[in-house]
């Protein structure tokens, strides 16, 4: 039997894993990544000439962060490498691409998507003016530029993310202004015990809490953000607490976002079924227990296909390379899987535990005021969907980009379909899974008119 | 020349690096090898782009090419600057070349 | 099987033409009844170019798009919302002699029709749209055509048309046609039975299924247009493009996109849907940029393709059944239906009511397909 030719999109800590894997089974994959470097968002690489150690940079993680580094690196060579290469649609057998303003394609046999994560955001007033950035964007400017995205940051949302990225700051001596926290503490109180089931990460989530605690960093739990203050730039932001008491605290940049989501566009593109979480509120492409999609051929792995977190991202590549490997007729480890099995069965406890604890703010998105505006790019405001409810019965996400343009814009949803889904499901009074989720439609991210041209 | 200030971003760490010239609309900014372009222009309090809707500056967003958020134009190209590493010499115009 | 109450008029498919058919015969007081299989104007009236226009038609349909201009700019009176037409102007591009010579010959014979042309050549498209490449030579102006959004159009006139006593039914599919004493009975997928006394035929791509089920079958292709749109960019582009030689056509909203479409994708019509072959998206591209090279610096930000009817002469079936007292047809727009859905729902209002129309429809008969049909 011939070698099946593999794709693996994507070089975070999933593709990684699921590259090496199928390396040491003898295959020898093409790895497409958007990135210069490999090691996904999590992981990414300082440029050239940066010199702080991996324990500046990632703390507790140094010691994971270095050896998928190392795994990486030991793979040149037995791998057809693409970096800085964007996947913009897969058509049947075929992935297309675009690398430097130039579109190419790929055939392949069978197909890894390990694509990641982005921020999971609900949308405030004021939350397009300079200033304003995603947590995993602040965390991105520290950590890969050596940067903090203000003098004074406000950090505000919900998750482990929070907590993490305020406490990096902190430690590498940029201000922190205040860290608000949409949870509550009797909520998280009353999630502990559950939280339990990840020891050290939930010990390595308290030591953050108490460490700013005890620099004097205001932490102030159960508000959420509803406007900020500045005309050009972040002057402040006011919250609202759950009692309606609204607070403004003062800063010049703020972090915001509510957990992660998974950035399944691709799998979208390639026409994988998608089933509604209700737990996470969101759509996820449907796998088998071993990260087999829907369609013959194609695997998802990672944040990629649901948000677990870094370690069970390597767990899931692993996993996914050694489903195709057995698919493409190779002998199977029982043993080895079944170790995955268990690490992972332990890692999705503390995920759904993390979920429950941290809850995307449903009900304060749904209710965001008609002038916030929900989609950034083409700038349309909340009301805008009401009123397309109101006039034209609109109760479908993908009729409501038909008629208001949310989700119209470059981003193509990311930013916003989240929260526009439960402005509508509110409004025409609908279940979230009913209204539905955008229909996936190419270039999965923007490509240049020229991309085709002869040259 | 004064800038527009749009609140900047704060250098922390890795300051020792070698400087790089570049312009942003024709006036000089500072920056150190291994800056992308929006962190040297959010260091200089500058911003990227206007949106097209009349609402007023953007800067960025994910730092992570998943917003949008962030194209102008590099040496006649259009790239997002949060992508885009700085090179001596560069060309910047913000936005489509409309923005002071 | 569960029977709805009986209407006047039973309308299948709920597009530009079914729902502008809807508003006409609700305001001169017909009961009427429209179902739709799936959303308002959810196919190819929702997915078009979105180009109105009456430049460039076969002379037959000048006289129905004639009366669809008049209808356009009153849109905001007539369903509450202007649909966005903006008389924004449509070029012709010429790019070579013979190109021009059939511009010129097509803006004569035009004349008849009340439609007013100017022939420009490279020195007045330099002087007023100097953004053509070199290789446009020249082109014919039609002043008054524009465009309008597709997305709106059809759901607001099923607004408007509810709110003067139409029945409007979404997600009903129709899945069997019969006569009904001397009238007509349709069944849904979800098994309720809509019966009335005329039934009109605006299925659009299905449409020629209807007609088969009634004896008269026509040679009606799907055929999958591929759009394209670019991100936002500075508006320059003012007047709607179309190619004299077929092919690209383009227009920019003054929000700053720029959509074009051109070629095709594949169908899929089990699904009701059309996917979009990338390839085709990237020659599109190419295509755009080389026609007017400002745009080279542009991003795709998403491309699209939906199920549209052709007839192999390119004009659409509309009028009454050659086999079946009444039922009409109002199908098979070949891509170019959108300008004249208005007019075409008042001509169908007209014929469901007093059985004449003020409108020349004969070139659109059905019966022209009577000998080339199968069986």
């Amino acid at each position: 039997m011939s070698a099946p030719r593999v794709i693996v999109v994507g070089a975070g800590p999933a593709g990684v894993r699921a590259v090496e894997t199928l390396v040491t089974h003898g295959l020898a994959p093409t790895v497409i990544d958007e990135a210069p470097a490999a090691g996904g968002q999590i992981y990414r690489r300082q440029p050239a000439g940066f010199r702080r150690s991996l324990a500046d940079i990632h703390g507790f993680e140094a010691g994971r962060a270095g050896r998928l580094h190392a795994a990486f690196d030991a793979l040149a060579g037995k791998i057809d490498y693409r970096p800085k290469t964007q996947v913009w649609t897969v058509a049947g057998t075929r992935i297309l691409t675009l690398r430097d303003g130039r579109a190419g394609d790929h055939r392949f046999d069978a197909l890894i998507l390990a694509t990641g994560a982005r921020d999971r955001v609900m949308p405030f007033r004021g939350w397009t003016l300079p200033g304003v950035y995603t947590l995993g964007g602040a965390q991105v400017a520290l950590k890969h530029q050596g940067c903090a995205i203000g003098a004074r940051t406000i950090f505000v949302g919900g998750g482990p993310l929070l907590y993490l990225v305020a406490y990096q700051y902190a430690k590498a001596g940029a201000g922190v202004a205040a860290v608000i926290d949409g949870v509550g503490a009797t909520a998280k109180l009353r999630a502990l015990p559950r939280l339990a089931a990840g020891r050290s990460t939930l010990a390595k989530g308290l030591y953050y809490v108490a460490w700013l605690r005890a620099h004097g960093v205001r932490v102030i739990e159960g508000a959420l953000p509803e406007a900020v203050a500045g005309a050009d730039a972040v002057e402040g932001l006011r919250l609202r607490d759950r009692r309606g008491r609204a607070v403004t605290v003062a800063g010049d940049a703020i972090a915001t976002g509510f957990g992660l989501e998974p950035e399944t566009r691709l799998a979208d593109l390639a026409g994988c079924d998608f089933r509604f979480d209700a737990g996470d509120r969101l759509w996820l492409p449907e796998t088998d227990g071993e990260g087999r999609s829907s369609v013959a051929g194609i695997y998802l792995a990672g944040d990629g296909a649901r948000i677990a977190g870094a370690l069970a991202a390597e767990i899931t590549g692993e996993r996914a390379a050694r489903a195709l490997l057995a698919d493409f007729g190779q002998a199977r480890d029982p043993a080895r899987d079944a170790v995955l099995r268990r690490r992972l069965g332990r890692l999705d406890r503390f995920r759904a535990a993390l979920a429950h604890a941290f809850p995307y703010p449903h009900q304060a998105a749904a209710a965001m005021a008609d002038a916030v505006m929900l989609c950034r790019c083409e700038a349309i405001a909340a009301g805008a969907l009401r009123a397309a409810v109101r006039d034209l019965g609109c109760d479908d996400l993908n009729r409501a980009k038909a008629f208001t343009r949310i989700g119209m814009g470059r981003c193509q949803g990311r930013f916003c379909a989240t929260a526009a889904a439960e402005v509508l499901a509110a409004t025409s009074g609908r279940d979230l899974a009913a209204v539905g989720r955008p229909r996936g439609q190419a270039p999965a991210k923007p490509v240049p008119l020229t991309a085709g041209a002869d040259q | 020349m004064t800038h527009p200030r749009y609140g900047s971003f704060d250098r922390v760490a890795e300051t020792d690096r070698r400087a790089l010239r570049m312009t942003v609309d024709g006036e000089a900014v500072a920056a150190l090898v291994g800056d992308t372009v929006l962190t040297a222009l959010r260091l200089a309090g500058l911003a990227p782009r206007v949106s097209e809707f009349g609402d007023g500056a953007r800067a960025g967003f994910c730092l992570m090419g998943a917003c949008q958020d962030c194209w102008l134009a590099v040496d006649g190209r259009r790239m997002r600057a949060c992508a885009t590493y700085v090179r001596d010499g560069m060309v910047i115009v913000t936005g489509w070349g409309e923005t002071g | 099987m569960t029977a709805v109450d009986p209407t006047e008029v039973l309308i299948v498919g709920g597009g530009g033409v079914g729902c502008a058919t809807a508003l006409g015969l609700a305001r001169r007081g017909v009961p009427v009844t429209m179902i739709e299989k799936g959303l308002i104007g959810g196919q190819a009236s929702g997915v078009n170019f979105g180009g109105v226009r009456r430049h460039g038609r076969a002379l037959a349909e000048l006289p129905l798009a004639n009366r669809a201009r008049r209808i356009w700019p009153r849109l905001k009176a007539l369903i509450g919302h202007d649909g966005e037409f903006v008389a924004s102007g449509h070029l012709r591009l010429a790019r070579s002699a013979a190109e021009m010579a059939e511009a010129e010959s097509y803006a004569e014979a035009a004349r008849a029709y009340d439609l007013d042309l100017a022939i420009l050549d490279r020195r007045a498209l330099d002087a007023r749209f100097p953004w053509l490449a070199a290789e446009v030579v020249g082109a014919s102006f039609c002043a008054d055509d524009g465009s309008a959004n597709p997305r709106l159009v059809a759901p607001w006139f099923a607004r408007a048309a509810r709110a003067a006593g139409a029945a409007i039914h979404e997600r009903a599919e129709a899945t069997a046609f019969a006569r009904d004493g001397d009238g007509f009975r349709v069944t849904t997928r979800d098994g309720r039975a809509f019966t009335g006394r005329v039934l009109v035929n605006a299925a659009g791509a299905w449409g020629g299924r209807l007609a088969a089920a009634f004896g008269e079958p026509v040679p009606i292709e799907t055929i999958t247009p591929q759009m394209t749109v670019t991100e936002p960019a500075p508006y320059v582009i003012v007047p709607v493009l179309g190619m004299i030689s077929g092919g690209l056509y383009l227009r920019q909203i003054p929000r700053g996109n720029v959509i074009f479409g051109r070629g095709r994708g594949v169908a899929d019509m089990a699904a009701g849907r059309a996917r979009v072959l990338p390839e085709v998206s990237l020659d599109n591209a190419a295509m755009a940029a080389r026609l007017i090279p400002r745009l080279a610096s542009l991003h795709v930000i998403r491309t699209w393709s939906g199920l549209e009817g052709e007839m192999p002469d390119g004009l659409p079936v509309i009028g009454q059944s050659r086999t079946t007292p009444g039922l009409l047809h109002a199908f098979g727009f070949s891509g170019h239906g959108f300008q004249l859905g208005p007019a075409v729902g008042e001509i169908l209002a007209e014929l469901a009511t007093s059985g004449r129309t003020t409108s020349p429809i004969a070139p659109f008969d059905i019966a022209r397909f009577a000998a080339a049909g199968d069986g």
